[in-house]
């Protein structure tokens, strides 16, 4: 099956040297980076200077004076390898394009965990920035020696250092004559005044964007190494059942290298991509798998059901007293919301390859956090990690824990057992719609009573919910195929709770309150999808404030505005009403706006829906949203824009349309016909204004829409309609009459 | 099971051996090695495999190679002119950032050059209309409809 006009047989050194963007050499003889514990000045430090804080782990000179950037985060398609450069070209006066931006790799970039929560800006930018200012100054100190002056007398330009006033210039790389930057990054470094900043709060173009155009090779699925076999995965009919045989006697198909069965972990090699999917599919009919029990909880109510599930409950916060709302009268008011499992929806399932030569074991994967994804391969594989080598590669956006972390590991299990070979692990589109960890289903309980001014005078909320993390995290238990394995590796329990019950705190001025959460362990696999609990969180609290604001007979913006002390808090939701105050509507039309600040600590944000609802149909049709966002300190402006539209779009899919089903045996929303998203005909025209603040931190802006915006959707359709949608996704039968 | 097969992509001729039902897409992808068209979801509803048909844009996920032979397959590659310079529907792309991820683009890029093929000057409505077969998750539908419109205006 080859073309015979092509000749693919090249050596490795010559792929890897022309692969271009897509740098997925790695080197192996020796480690660059090896985890340091940090010294203990180091925790005044800003950023992931914490664990790392030498200049050399974040910056190295190029010979032809380029400088290469590490960061331990992963490119998601939120633009991070444009915002490091930004960083690191504004502090060392380089052209952007003489920066170069390194991926997460293991053994080559700082250990920064994981790509999430928004965290990125906060931690590795920062981290680059102080490294980059550090290294100004190291340099400007060499030149100075050099020409025997002061470095007043310098000046830094497009990676060169100039004597001011004369034609000498010393690159970075005669400067440094062969060495490497040296010594950590101390607290006290100058950085450039932000006044004379050229790249960042910009909208700088990201250039991969031109690399996706080209059709250059830009992911993970991209990748082709000489003598690469194809894999597939032969998952169970349900998440319990075990392989009870597999007739490997009689299971023939064309170009089969090798059926991996391990346990009840089951995938097929073959030598063509074609024939791995046709193999997956026939090795179906030759696996006999246990019926599992229980069966799932199909056909039932997911909001009653899941609050009948034994949970560990905990208080999150508490104030002054709540008891008044036990005696409920005028005042007080009583609603319960649901969400219901959502998915990240890849559009790109997952994909990773894997080779296993000489003992090393090598794995290209778009996981979000290279490290922690390392560290629980080589327990499931029983491999010193020293021997694990993983390189970050972009994939399909994942918007959380997709199927990377799975992928990789279904890889590696095929890698070790057929050595040798460069093996390629592609899930099809059903393998990643019902095996991926969900957002998780959740309830929310809230109560409030207002004074005679319609003030809040007491809040009591309470959320019923599965964890929003069962990441890796260095444990094979929550790799999906260790649980399948002749000698499985068990799920951990119950997750990071703290996921659920983020943003369950109104940011709000509200004296007595009480905050309570009650997790479960759901019949779903689930994990991180962006924002985690806030999604839900912030539909409930932002829909009951609405709900609160009529019966106060106050406009809603108004109405959370008197409950709010922070200025910027006010500011964004100012800004939204500025935005929204020309806009008409018409009859069955409406305008709803909510308002967060995820995590109650980072980025603010206020959304604006507008719909027209088909009141015999009960049709909702989203005409337009607008967001307002403080992200602090803006790096990329573009880049926050994009992700404020693109998450306002995704959150209203979810919200209009999302909902994972099963029935007895496992996840039934296999594909995109029966888990819909959203398609053009759906989306809103979107507008998106940012307050920028130069002097305050830099928070992440990917998930701070996410609940807004489905609060603002369904206070919406009430405007609009006179119903008022707590179960999601809102269904026509609910809004029609 | 082996079949010799002559397929017209990008103005080339070329000669493959193949499994004569393998789906166009693996022979894109594998044989041909171009990256333009991508596996989303092998039921043709996504659209991130589309490549130009004789022009149209189709999905290339399911459609056996052997029934592409005599015909004009266009891949997102083959969009760049001789020269180097990116395809007016492309450069809209760069020049709107319109994109996050960009695992759909490939697919948005060929529906839109499509669409302004058959209609020069699309309203709003045409180009949900002619995107409607494309799915975007990351949310960037907007700016793609404003690149389209660029292009519409500069080609």
């Amino acid at each position: 099956m080859k073309e015979s006009a092509y000749s693919p047989q090249q050596s490795r050194r010559k792929f890897i040297s022309s692969l271009g963007c897509l740098t997925i050499g790695f080197s192996l003889t020796g480690t660059r980076w090896a985890e340091a514990t940090p010294s203990p000045s180091a925790l005044a430090l800003p950023g992931s200077l914490t664990i790392e804080d030498r200049i050399d782990a974040w910056l190295e000179v190029l010979a032809d004076g380029r400088v290469r950037v590490f960061t331990g985060k992963m490119e998601l398609g939120q633009g991070i390898r444009t915002a490091i450069a930004q960083v690191a070209a504004e502090e060392l006066e380089l052209d952007l394009t003489q920066v170069e931006v390194h991926l997460a790799e293991t053994g080559r970039t700082p250990n920064e965990g994981y790509t999430a929560g928004s965290g990125s800006m906060e931690h590795s930018a920062m981290a680059v920035r102080h490294a980059a200012a550090a290294a100004r100054q190291q340099l400007l100190g060499l030149a100075a020696q050099h020409w025997n002056t002061r470095p007043e007398q310098l000046n830094l330009s497009a990676g060169q250092v100039r004597k001011t006033g004369t034609n000498q210039v010393l690159s970075f790389a005669q400067l440094l004559n062969g060495k490497q930057l040296e010594g950590e990054v101390k607290p006290s470094v100058k950085l450039k005044p932000k006044s004379e900043y050229r790249y960042v709060g910009k909208a700088i173009p990201r250039t991969d964007i031109e690399r996706m155009t080209r059709g250059e090779s830009v992911y993970v699925q991209d990748i082709r190494l000489p003598g690469m076999v194809h894999a597939r995965v032969v998952r169970p009919p349900a998440y319990r059942a075990r392989l009870e045989a597999f007739d490997e006697k009689n299971f023939k198909v064309p170009g089969l290298l090798k059926t991996v069965i391990n346990g009840s972990f089951v995938a097929v090699v073959t030598e063509q991509e074609y024939q791995a999917v046709q193999a997956q599919q026939r090795a179906r009919e030759h696996a006999r798998w246990s019926q599992p029990q229980p069966l799932l909880p199909s056909g039932q109510d997911l909001e009653a059901y899941i609050i009948t599930l034994p949970t560990r409950s905990q208080n999150v916060k508490s104030q002054g007293t709540v008891s008044p709302l036990d005696q409920p009268d005028a005042r007080t008011l009583r609603a319960s919301y649901y969400k219901p499992y959502q998915m990240h929806g890849s559009i790109g399932p997952s994909c990773a390859v894997a080779l296993y030569e000489g003992n090393t074991l090598h794995v290209w994967t778009h996981t979000q956090g290279v490290y922690p994804l390392r560290d629980a391969l080589a327990k499931m594989l029983n491999m010193d990690p020293d021997k694990v080598h993983l390189k970050g590669v972009p994939g399909s956006g994942c918007y959380g824990h997709n199927g990377a972390d799975d992928v990789a590991a279904d890889a590696a299990l095929v890698a070790v057992a057929y050595p040798g070979k460069p093996v390629r692990m592609q899930w099809m589109r059903e393998d990643e719609h019902a095996w991926e960890p969900y957002g998780s289903a959740m309830r929310m309980e809230a109560e409030a009573r207002m004074d005679n001014t319609g003030r809040i005078s007491h809040w009591r909320y309470a959320l019923w919910s599965d964890s929003h993390s069962s990441r890796p995290g260095g444990n094979p238990g929550n790799l999906l195929a260790a649980r399948y394995l002749e000698k499985p590796f068990n799920p951990p329990g119950s997750g990071y709770a703290g996921g659920a019950f983020r943003n369950s705190e109104p940011y709000y001025a509200i004296p007595n309150y009480q905050i309570d959460v009650h997790t479960f362990e759901g019949p779903l696999r689930v994990s991180a999808l962006r924002s985690l609990g806030a999604y839900g969180n912030v539909f409930a609290i932002e829909s009951f404030m609405d709900e609160l604001s009529v019966k106060a007979q106050k406009d809603p913006l108004d109405f959370r505005i008197m409950h709010s002390t922070d200025e910027r808090a006010i500011a964004v939701m100012q800004k939204l009403k500025e935005m929204v105050r020309p806009v008409k509507t018409g009859p069955n039309e409406g305008i709803g706006v909510a308002f967060s600040r995820y995590k109650n600590t980072a980025t603010y944000c206020a959304v604006a829906a507008k719909v027209a609802v088909d009141k015999a149909t009960g049709q909702v049709k989203l005409q337009q949203l607008w967001g307002v966002i403080d992200a602090g300190e803006v790096i990329n402006l573009d880049g926050v824009i994009n992700q404020t539209e693109g998450g306002m779009v995704q959150s209203a899919s979810w919200t209009l349309k999302e909902e994972v089903l099963f029935d007895q045996q496992h996840v039934s929303s296999r594909d995109w016909t029966s888990y819909p998203i959203f398609r053009y005909s759906d989306v809103p025209i979107v507008e998106v204004a940012v307050i920028p603040r130069p002097h305050e931190e830099p928070l992440g802006a990917g998930e701070a829409a996410q609940g807004p915006t489905a609060a603002a959707v369904v206070n919406a359709i009430y405007r609009a309609s006179g119903k008022r949608i707590r179960h999601l996704p809102v269904r026509a039968e609910e809004v029609a009459g | 099971m082996e079949k010799d097969i002559t397929l017209q992509v990008n103005g080339k001729q070329h000669s493959l051996r193949v499994d004569p039902s393998t789906p166009l897409l693996y022979v894109l992808r594998n044989e041909l090695e171009l990256n333009g068209p991508k596996y989303g979801c092998g039921h043709e509803v996504c659209g991130a495999c589309m490549v130009l048909l004789d022009g149209v844009a189709v999905p290339s996920c399911r459609v056996p190679v052997e029934s592409m032979e005599g015909r004009k397959i266009t891949t997102l590659e083959g969009l760049i002119r001789p020269d180097g310079t990116l395809h007016p529907v492309q450069r809209a792309f760069v020049q709107e950032q319109a994109a996050q991820c960009g695992y759909c683009l490939n697919g948005m890029v060929i529906a839109a050059v499509a669409l302004l093929d058959s209609n020069k000057n699309p309203d709003d409505a045409a180009i949900r209309a002619g995107m409607e077969r494309n799915l975007c998750r990351c949310g960037t539908q907007t700016r793609i409809m404003k690149a389209i419109q660029r292009a519409a205006k500069e080609s």
